[in-house]
C-alpha cells in the first residue's frame, strides 16, 4: 500500500466524516452540561435520531424532513429527561441512564420493519471538486452538508457561549443557579431549553449514521459513539474548539484502526479502541487535580439539582 | 416512611399500564402480549429457575451498588467491574481447563472477586487522590473492560481447537457452579447472592462502618464534622460494590455460560442500577426489585418467541420502571414539603 498524497487525503477525509456525529452530538451535550446539566442520555438520542430519521426517509421519501424529523425525536426523547431532572427534580444520573436504555429499546421496536431496507443516496456537494484538485479535493469537497453544519457548530457554539448575552445566561445558570435565579434569570426554562438543544443535536448525530454514513437501520447502530461523544465532552474540558480537536482525534482512532486491520499493523485494534476512553480518563485527572482548574474548567453546578422556593 | 416503601409498587404498575399501551400502538393485543411477558415465562418449573437465574447477578451487582449509592459515591462502571471480574476468574479457570479438584471453583470464585475489586478501585482511587469525577471514570472503564474481554477471546485465551470462533476453552467441570436441580440452570451462585444479602443487612445496619456509610450519604460535611475518615470509606464502598459485581460475573461464566465469550452480560451492571434504585437501597427491597427487573428480560425472551417482537422491548420496560419510580419520588418530595409549610404555619 502506497502512502501516496491523494491517500492522505483521502484518509483525512474519511476520519472527518467519521467524526462528524461525535461533533454534533459532544456539542449539543457541551451545552446541556454548561448549564449544569449532565444528560447521560447522548446514546439514546442519537438512536432515537437514528431510527426516526431512517423511518422517515423511507415513510416520505424526502431527505430534508427525515432530518428534521430526527432533530425533532431528539427533542422530545429529551423533554422526557427535562421533565423528569426540571420538573420532577429527579437524579440527573438515573435519569440519564433510564433514558439511554429506554431508548436503545424503544429504537428496536419502532425499526422492527426498518431494518434490511436500503437508504437512498445522500446528496453531496461540490462533488466535481472532489476529483479535479489532488489532496485538497478530497478533504474539502464532496461531503453532505450535515457535514459542513457539523464543522462550523463548534465555532458557532464558542461564539454563542462567549460573545452572546444568551450564552452568559447558559453559563451563570451552570455555575451558580442561585445567583442566576437572584438575578431574575428563570433557570430551569434555560435548562430545559439547553436539554432540548442538546436532545436535537444528538438525533442530527444519530440521524447522520442512518442517513448518511452507513445508509441503513441496524439495531444499536450508534455502537457506543454516544459515550464517546460524553467522554468528550470532558476530554475537551467543555471547551467547544477542543471538542472539534478531540473529534477529529477519536474519529481518527476509528479509521487508523480499519487500516491497521488492513495492512495487519501488530497492534490490537482493541488497545485502539480504548484510547478515547483511557485519554479521557488521563484529562480528567489531569484537570481535576488541580481545584482551581476545575473551577475554570468544568461547570461548577453540573449535575446538582436546582430548586427554586416558591 | 411507608410510601417510601409503596412508591415501588405504584412504578411498577405503571410501567405494565405503559407497556401496555406500546403493544397496543404497535399492533398487539395488550392484554395478550403482556401475559406473553409477564405470566408465561413463570407459569412453570423452568420459567422459574431462569429467573432466579437472572436475578441473581442482578441482586448481587444491587447489593453492592447500593453500599456506592448510600455514601453519595456514584459508582455506574458495575458493568466494567462484572466484565473485569470475569476476566480474573475465567483466567484462573482457564489455568486449570484440564484439572479436577474441589479447590478450584473457590479459587476461580475468589479471583472473580478479587478482580471486580481491583478495577472498582481504579476510579475509587482517582476521586480520593486525585479528586476525579467518579461517574465519568468508572463509565469509561466500562468500555475499557469490555475490550480487555474482547481482545483476549480473540487473541491470547482464544481455544486453539475453536476454528477462530472469539472464545475461550470450556472450563473444567471442576471450575463449573454445582447445578440446584438436575435440567435446569439454577445454580449455587444463588447462595453467593443471599449471603451478600445477609452481609450487607449486617454492615449496613449493625456496624459502625454502615452508620458512617449513611451519615455520608446523607450530609458530607456532618461526616467530615464527625471525624470520619471519607477517603477510606469511599475506597471500601467501591471495593464492596466492585467484589459483588466480580462475583456477578464470575457466576455467570461458572455457572450457565462455561468459558469466556465476548457477550457475558446483557448490560446486567447498568440494569442492576435499576435494580438499586427500585429497592430503595434496602438488602429486602433488592430482593424483589431483582426478581421483578429479571421478569422483564425473562418476559422480553417469551415475547420475543411468541410474539416476534424485539427482545430489546425488555430495556423499554426496564427504562420505564426507572422513570416512574425516579417521578413518583416527587410525591414523597411534595409530602415532605406539605408537612414542613404545615409546621412553620404551626410556628406563625
Amino acid at each position: 500500500m502506497s502512502l501516496d498524497i491523494s491517500f492522505i487525503g483521502i484518509l483525512i477525509g474519511s476520519i472527518m466524516a467519521s467524526s462528524v456525529p461525535l461533533i454534533l452530538a459532544a456539542s449539543g451535550e457541551l451545552i446541556t452540561e454548561r448549564s449544569g446539566v449532565l444528560n447521560l442520555g447522548v446514546e439514546g438520542m442519537m438512536i432515537i435520531g437514528a431510527i426516526s430519521g431512517f423511518a422517515l426517509m423511507v415513510i416520505t421519501d424526502n431527505l430534508f424532513i427525515a432530518i428534521v424529523g430526527s432533530m425533532l425525536s431528539g427533542v422530545i426523547i429529551s423533554l422526557i429527561f427535562g421533565f423528569l431532572t426540571q420538573s420532577l427534580l429527579t437524579n440527573h444520573v438515573a435519569t440519564g441512564l433510564a433514558l439511554t436504555i429506554f431508548s436503545i429499546g424503544l429504537s428496536a421496536m419502532l425499526g422492527k420493519n426498518f431494518v434490511g431496507i436500503p437508504g437512498k443516496e445522500f446528496p453531496i456537494l461540490f462533488s466535481s471538486l472532489r476529483e479535479s484538485i489532488p489532496f485538497f479535493g478530497p478533504i474539502l469537497f464532496g461531503h453532505s452538508i450535515v457535514l459542513y453544519f457539523a464543522f462550523a457548530l463548534p465555532f458557532l457554539t464558542n461564539y454563542f457561549l462567549k460573545k452572546t448575552k444568551l450564552g452568559l445566561v447558559v453559563r451563570a445558570v451552570g455555575d451558580s443557579p442561585v445567583s442566576a435565579s437572584n438575578q431574575g434569570i428563570n433557570v430551569i426554562l434555560v435548562r430545559y431549553c439547553c436539554i432540548l438543544y442538546g436532545g436535537a443535536m444528538c438525533g442530527l448525530a444519530g440521524a447522520y449514521l442512518s442517513l448518511i454514513y452507513t445508509p441503513q437501520w441496524i439495531e444499536n447502530m450508534t455502537a457506543g459513539r454516544g459515550w464517546i461523544a460524553l467522554a468528550l465532552v470532558v476530554f475537551a474540558t467543555w471547551s467547544p474548539i477542543k471538542v472539534l480537536i478531540g473529534a477529529l482525534i477519536f474519529g481518527g482512532i476509528t479509521i487508523l484502526q480499519l487500516h491497521m486491520q488492513a495492512i495487519g499493523f501488530r497492534i490490537p485494534v482493541q488497545f485502539l479502541s480504548a484510547l478515547p476512553y483511557l485519554m479521557t480518563i488521563i484529562v480528567l485527572v489531569v484537570i481535576s487535580r488541580d481545584s482551581r482548574k476545575i473551577k475554570l474548567n468544568t461547570p461548577t453546578s453540573l449535575g446538582r439539582i436546582f430548586y427554586k422556593e416558591k | 416512611m411507608a410510601l417510601y416503601f409503596f412508591t415501588p409498587f405504584i412504578a411498577i404498575i405503571l410501567t405494565i399500564l405503559g407497556g401496555g399501551i406500546i403493544f397496543y400502538i404497535l399492533g398487539f393485543n395488550p392484554i395478550e402480549a403482556l401475559k406473553f411477558y409477564f405470566i408465561t415465562p413463570i407459569s412453570n418449573l423452568y420459567g422459574l429457575s431462569e429467573l432466579l437465574l437472572k436475578a441473581t447477578p442482578l441482586c448481587l451487582i444491587a447489593i453492592g451498588l447500593s453500599f456506592c449509592f448510600k455514601s453519595n459515591n456514584w459508582n455506574i462502571g458495575a458493568e466494567g467491574q462484572l466484565t473485569f471480574g470475569a476476566i480474573v476468574g475465567g483466567g484462573v479457570a482457564l489455568l486449570f481447563y484440564n484439572q479436577e479438584g474441589f479447590y478450584i471453583l473457590p479459587l476461580v470464585i475468589l479471583a472473580g472477586a478479587i478482580g471486580g475489586m481491583i478495577f472498582a478501585l481504579i476510579p475509587a482511587i482517582l476521586k480520593t487522590y486525585f479528586n476525579t469525577n467518579e461517574i465519568l471514570v468508572s463509565l469509561m472503564l466500562v468500555y475499557v473492560s469490555k475490550l480487555i474481554l474482547d481482545y483476549l477471546v480473540v487473541g491470547p485465551w482464544s481455544n486453539p481447537e475453536g476454528f477462530n470462533f472469539p472464545e475461550t476453552r470450556q472450563f473444567s467441570d471442576s471450575s463449573r457452579m454445582p447445578l440446584l436441580f438436575e435440567g435446569l440452570r439454577i445454580h449455587a451462585g444463588i447462595f453467593l447472592a443471599l449471603a451478600a444479602v445477609m452481609l450487607s443487612w449486617f454492615i449496613l445496619y449493625k456496624t459502625y462502618l454502615g452508620f458512617q456509610i449513611k451519615v455520608s450519604g446523607l450530609s458530607l460535611k456532618t461526616a467530615k464534622y464527625a471525624g470520619f475518615k471519607g477517603k477510606t470509606m469511599i475506597l471500601v464502598v467501591f471495593m464492596i460494590s466492585g467484589a459483588c459485581a466480580g462475583l456477578a460475573g464470575v457466576g455467570e461464566i461458572t455457572g450457565p455460560i462455561g468459558q469466556l465469550h465476548r457477550m457475558i452480560s446483557p448490560d446486567y451492571g447498568f440494569t442492576a442500577i435499576i435494580v438499586a434504585f427500585l429497592g430503595r437501597l434496602n438488602p429486602f427491597g433488592i430482593i424483589f426489585a431483582s426478581l421483578v427487573v429479571a421478569l422483564t428480560y425473562l418476559g422480553a425472551e417469551t415475547a420475543q418467541i411468541f410474539l416476534q417482537i424485539p427482545k430489546y422491548t425488555g430495556q423499554v420496560f426496564q427504562g420505564m420502571i426507572l422513570f416512574f419510580l425516579l417521578a413518583s419520588d416527587y410525591l414523597l418530595f411534595f409530602k415532605v414539603k406539605i408537612l414542613s409549610l404545615k409546621k412553620n404555619e404551626l410556628r406563625h
